[in-house]
């Protein structure tokens, strides 16, 4: 648990290592330090370790052979150099699961499995199957993690397995520059779309986006993807030239000209508005009430918005949208007599 | 310093791991303890076989001779060592990546992304990187969490103090934890009250302070055939649903469409400006208010009383007119 760098953390790298550069051949020493998640010196540095391990007989035959040569430079460690290791056969596999690895690992797929469609979820079901028999099978005796892990129930609602699905589809998609052909709502209208879009990436602001370049409105479109209902890759390669997503980070509307800060008046119970919605500013007011503004690129997603809040969110300025809102409130309070 | 530590568990890893028979105390100290005094190498040793072991490594004690039994010899079997070989299709390997998303939990995120990692380690291609941006959702903030997991797995006793809903008085209670469930979005522990003699829920959210663990790991066993998503079912409170039933504008409320139970097309509604559809949803009530509201003059409520008395209510608020009833 400490922080401090430690010889068992480091022969668990090792343990790590060893076997993936026996699955994957000749790898250089940058791919091999991503690919296992640690940095490149210190990857360095575990092979300097083991190095000076191998069979106990004390003969240099015994020792483990690591190439150091090629992965030091004049300038310190070389990120490009090729790692070779060999004469360490038997460490060739990796260490089992520990009944934590193993258990935090089957819990997160049931959570998974919990939050998936039926097709998702048969691909859920194959690939829990197969750990749990892996980390039951050579697990030794008073430790059972295939065991353990079936104490533990994530529930309902713990993971959005299709979102992630989804996000990692269309990323490739755009990584691969493929269009997409989307089936989406638009609650502002209410209203279902089939578009074909080409894709340039997924970003997040508060909620996943897909940023692409909308065929139909012939412009670039942030889709949401919590209201992406049907998302297919097609084999046409893109139209446009292929850049990489907008940043997102000053908020979803900073690219657009076309939009209205309309400055809202919050009661207590509205409070929680501003930690779901993008707003430009937040003002204590007194009472406990805020003032907000917003940026609003369509009046209609602001009305519901409004409606959702009713009554205790009310419009400051400009007064024009105070008159739509109220206008939609008596509507709906006409349909009750 | 480190590095010389390093050398020397993994050098007695690999000495136990590749020798066919026990290796005695002896040889052990002779090949890797040579240096260190006779004291010395038994913490050392004791030391060195602790973390190996901690690491998940099965090291095996035994006796070298039948006929003496004053000679303990080590070992570790190959078979109990390795991950066995586990193919896995580009499928599968997909939600296995996704699977290192989901928890929202410092410690149970490195166990995963390990345990995904040592996958990697057997050739197995699962793409890590690709995923960055998908949050992580389950999360298991109760201070208490770390404690009724590991409980849970090492069969240990847990005391703790708890507060029940609706008291205001801390009282210690002493249970041997069966397994840990998540239900409407709150972690709870289900086990044997050893206080009450009977099986019991706690919501980790009402233990106060530390929980700790109270007795050695195996100290009980936990009753075959425990399923312990059904007894935090069959214990938990009952998060409450009730019928809804609203009439929608045909082309509107596509949401509630989607969890919708039964939908009746085209029947007589508020108005006749439009087509409108009858949809029945089973709901809580956390929401439905805010969400019918959005849909301004699309959504009509039939049932039940009280959430159309809430939309109404607040509708004239907005407009300023008086309420009928009270105050949403």
């Amino acid at each position: 648990m400490s922080a401090q760098p430690s010889a068992k953390d480091q022969v668990a790298r090792l343990l790590t290592l060893v076997p993936y550069l026996h699955a994957h051949g000749e790898v250089r020493l940058d791919d091999a330090a991503k690919a296992l998640g640690v940095d490149p010196d210190q990857l360095f540095g575990d092979l300097k370790v083991l190095f000076m391990c191998g069979l106990p007989g004390g003969y240099p035959d015994d020792l483990i052979d690591v190439d150091l040569d090629a992965l030091e430079g004049p300038d310190g460690v070389r990120a490009d150099g090729v790692i070779k290791v060999s004469n360490a056969d038997y460490l060739a596999r990796p260490l089992r699961l520990s009944a934590t690895e193993a258990s935090a690992v089957i819990v997160a797929l049931r959570a998974l499995r919990n939050g998936a469609k039926d097709d998702t979820r048969e691909v859920v079901d194959r690939a829990l199957a197969k750990l749990e028999a892996a980390a039951a099978q050579g697990s030794g005796p008073g430790s059972a993690p295939g065991l353990a892990a079936a104490q533990i129930d994530p529930g309902d609602g713990a993971a959005d397995t299709d979102l992630a699905l989804l996000a990692r589809d269309l990323q490739t998609a755009a990584d691969r520059g493929r269009q997409v052909r989307l089936s989406y709502y638009i609650p502002s209208r209410d209203e279902q779309s089939e578009r074909v879009v080409d894709p340039r990436g997924v970003v997040t602001a508060g909620h996943l986006y897909l940023d692409a370049w909308c065929h139909s409105a012939e412009a670039p479109r942030l889709f949401r993807l919590d209201r992406i209902d049907h998302a297919e890759v097609l084999d046409d390669p893109v139209e446009t030239p292929q850049e990489g997503p907008r940043d997102l980070a000053d908020g979803i509307f900073s690219q657009s000209s076309d939009v209205t800060p309309v400055t809202l008046l919050l009661e207590p119970e509205a409070r929680w508005m501003p930690s779901y919605y993008p707003v430009e500013e937040v003002r204590e007011v007194g009472d406990d009430r805020l003032e907000v503004v917003l940026l609003v690129a369509d009046e209609r997603w602001l009305t519901r918005l409004l409606l959702r809040l009713a009554p205790h969110a009310r419009v400051v300025s400009p007064a024009g949208y105070a008159d739509t809102f109220t206008a939609a409130a008596q509507r709906a309070l006409s349909l009750y007599g | 310093m480190a590095a010389e530590k390093s050398e020397r568990l993994l050098n007695l890893l690999i000495m136990l791991l590749v020798q066919r028979h026990y290796v005695s105390k002896e040889r052990i100290r002779e090949i890797l303890y040579a240096d260190s005094s006779p004291d010395a190498f038994e913490k050392m040793f004791e030391r060195d076989k602790d973390e190996l072991r901690s690491l998940g490594v099965p090291i095996e004690v035994g006796q070298i001779d039948a006929f003496f039994d004053d000679e303990p010899g080590y070992r570790i079997r190959p078979d109990e060592f390795a991950l066995p070989d586990i193919s896995l299709t580009s499928d599968e390997a997909a939600v296995i990546g996704v699977a290192t998303k989901v928890w929202q939990h410092a410690r149970l995120a490195e166990a995963t992304t390990e345990a995904v990692r040592k996958l990697t380690a057997l050739g197995i291609d699962v793409d890590l990187t690709a995923l960055d941006i998908v949050e992580p959702r389950l999360s298991a903030d109760e201070p208490s969490f770390d404690v009724f997991w590991e409980a849970t797995q090492e069969r240990t006793p847990v005391r703790f103090d708890y507060i029940r809903s609706g008291d205001t008085e801390v009282r210690s209670r002493h249970l041997q934890p069966w397994g840990v469930a998540r239900y409407s979005g709150r972690w709870y522990v289900v086990g044997y009250d050893t206080d009450r003699e009977a099986e019991r829920i706690f919501r980790l959210s009402r233990v106060q302070g530390k929980a700790t663990k109270a007795g050695p790991p195996g100290s009980y066993e936990i009753p075959p055939g425990t399923d312990v998503s059904e007894v935090a079912r069959r214990l938990a409170p009952e998060p409450s649903t009730e019928r809804v039933v609203l009439l929608v504008r045909k082309g509107a409320g596509h949401t509630l469409r989607r969890g919708a139970d039964d939908v009746e097309e085209g029947v007589t509604g508020p108005d006749t400006e439009s087509i409108w559809d009858r949809l029945v949803l089973e709901r809580g009530a956390l929401g439905l208010a805010d969400e019918v509201l959005g849909y301004g003059a699309d959504v009509y409520v039939e049932e039940p009383l009280a959430l159309r008395v809430r939309v109404v209510d607040r509708l004239r608020a907005a407009v300023g007119e008086a309420m009928i009833g009270e105050t949403a």
